[in-house]
């Protein structure tokens, strides 16, 4: 880890607690991103590989606004554009920056094999650390928002670390300080929760009934948040799940089962050993080895018997 | 061959026999080991055997086709003894007298015992189940290829499988320590007659009579 952190709530594949005696007193922070406000400019996208150093490819242009198509270990962070015909036939332009959603029960985490290589700091930020990442891809798996990237260089897991750097010395995200329009907001989850019941409250009365927050329970909520027009129905903006939780396939793989697993191996060898103190080994005596040789002898001679019948067999 | 010259042994594995099992075994160690410091944290120090959790990380999913090509072979070439027969039935009816070594009380067996067949078709199990998990698991070259729901199912598959494969083999370990003269079948190739005679009568009928008609 570059620095000595104190304010670590839980650990990748770590069974014991980290060091967390430090915890934020208001409570974990949050950027709340409302997609009413924004207006596709990309500033925020542009301000992230400025603050961090990263230049994607540059693509081709495949017919829609998204530019990159997708999230890369280089594009922490895309805007998502999707269209949607809402029931009184008029089109809805519903812009959506994708990227890390920071939860508060992380899947990335909880599917981590090397220890220290995801962490969640007590501020709630979910940060990876790349030099204790082995590139397994578990990660992927964890994710319920198909965020974390391997990159296909360094063979490491990269995504958005809400800028732990800058909030670390008490500034806002790249992104939250360029936004333009004021669509991406940063602070305290309550403060963020209670802007954005403001929001609520003004979207509902310009018609939009089904406004609403999204800070989803079934990853215990997220540090990331959405105000979105249709809160009844994320998945209109690109795919944002409507429910997510960490898969079940995960849970079992990275809960129940390895205890289980490994307690049943050590089980299966001390039993193999006391077996071999209370009963003991199964040994061939000079008894068997005796009786095998007469047998063997006696087969020879019945073989010579019917082979050349004068041939009388010999018993001792 | 020890039996050539020697009356009182019986060759029980020919050397290309004994290469293929302790190939595969040496594959196995390895995979086992990085593995588990892969399945659970506090095994994680496991990785330091290929060189850390990157070399962990880039070795296992090759040393495994290794391993699923050296245990083709191994069922290759013992696949016929390990057919299930009736009587292996009653061998298994009688597990009380096999574990406390009353083997008088059991029926006559060939070459191979009912739980060293099923053992067999354990394996073949889990190294197919293995083997088609793991790439589809294999982040580097294949995971791209599959939906994420399949990614998510082939991991616990894979840890599923390696855990029945490992538990198994602790079995065997055990049954070869536990059995004297197995591992010495397994290292040297041979057995003495009297240990033929008393774990797999039928095997050693068969054994002596051919040797006896070869002559």
């Amino acid at each position: 880890m570059p620095l000595q952190s104190l304010d670590i709530k839980r650990m990748s594949a770590t069974t014991v607690q980290p060091p967390s005696v430090r915890e934020p007193i208001t409570g974990t922070v949050a950027k709340l991103i409302d997609t009413t406000k924004c207006i596709g400019c990309k500033a925020c996208q542009t301000a992230c590989m400025e603050w961090n150093d990263l230049r994607d490819e540059v693509g081709e242009n495949h017919g829609t606004y998204d530019n990159p198509t997708d999230m890369t270990e280089n594009s922490w962070t895309v805007m998502r554009f999707s269209e949607y015909e809402n029931p009184n036939g008029d089109l809805e332009w519903l812009i959506r920056k994708d990227g890390c959603m920071h939860c508060e029960d992380p899947g990335c985490l909880k599917a981590c094999p090397a220890p220290g290589a995801i962490v969640q700091y007590t501020n709630g930020i979910v940060d990876f650390q790349e030099e204790n990442c082995i590139g397994c891809g578990y990660c992927v798996s964890g994710c319920p928002f198909d965020v974390p990237r391997i990159s296909k260089k360094d063979s490491r897991a990269y995504k958005c670390t809400m800028c732990s750097d800058r909030v670390a010395v008490g500034q806002e995200p790249a992104c939250v300080k360029t936004c333009p329009t004021g669509a991406i907001v940063f602070g305290t989850k309550e403060d963020m929760k209670q802007h954005a019941e403001e929001r609520i409250t003004d979207l509902k009365s310009r018609g939009f009934e089904n406004a609403g927050l999204y800070d989803p329970l079934g990853v215990g909520g997220t540090h990331v948040m959405y105000v979105l027009h249709h809160a009844d129905n994320p998945s209109l903006y690109h795919g944002l799940p409507n429910k997510p939780r960490i898969s079940p396939m995960v849970g079992i793989w990275k809960g129940l089962s390895k205890p289980l697993a490994v307690a049943s191996m050590a089980a299966a060898a001390v039993i193999g050993f006391f077996h071999y103190t209370r009963i003991g080994p199964n040994e061939v005596t000079e008894k068997d080895e005796q009786e095998a040789a007469e047998a063997a002898k006696a087969a020879k001679a019945a073989t010579a018997a019917t082979s050349s019948p004068s041939e009388e067999a010999h018993h001792e | 061959m020890n039996n050539h010259h020697d009356a009182s042994k019986i060759e029980r594995y020919t050397a290309n026999d004994r290469s293929y099992h302790w190939a595969t075994a040496m594959t196995f160690i390895l995979l086992a080991i990085s593995g588990l410091a892969m399945f659970h944290p506090s095994l994680f120090w496991l990785s330091n055997l290929l060189g850390g959790g990157q070399w962990t990380r880039i070795l296992h999913p090759f040393i495994g086709l290794l391993m699923f090509g050296l245990f083709a072979v191994l069922v290759f070439r013992f696949w016929h003894h390990n057919v299930m027969e009736p009587v292996d039935h009653q061998w298994m009816k009688q597990m009380p007298d096999v574990i406390h070594n009353r083997e008088e009380n059991l029926p006559h067996i060939g070459r191979y015992n009912a739980g060293q067949k099923i053992l067999f078709f354990v394996l073949i199990f889990c190294m197919a189940g293995l083997l088609l998990s793991g790439v589809v698991i294999w982040r580097a070259y294949f995971s791209w290829v599959f939906p994420i729901g399949l990614i998510r199912f082939s991991a616990l598959l894979h840890a599923f499988c390696a855990f029945v494969l490992m538990t198994s083999i602790i079995v065997h370990i055990y049954a070869a320590i536990w059995v004297k003269g197995s591992i010495g079948a397994m290292m040297r190739g041979s057995v003495s007659l009297g240990w033929a005679r008393k774990h797999h009568r039928l095997w050693f009928d068969e054994v002596v009579k051919a040797s006896e008609e070869k002559h």
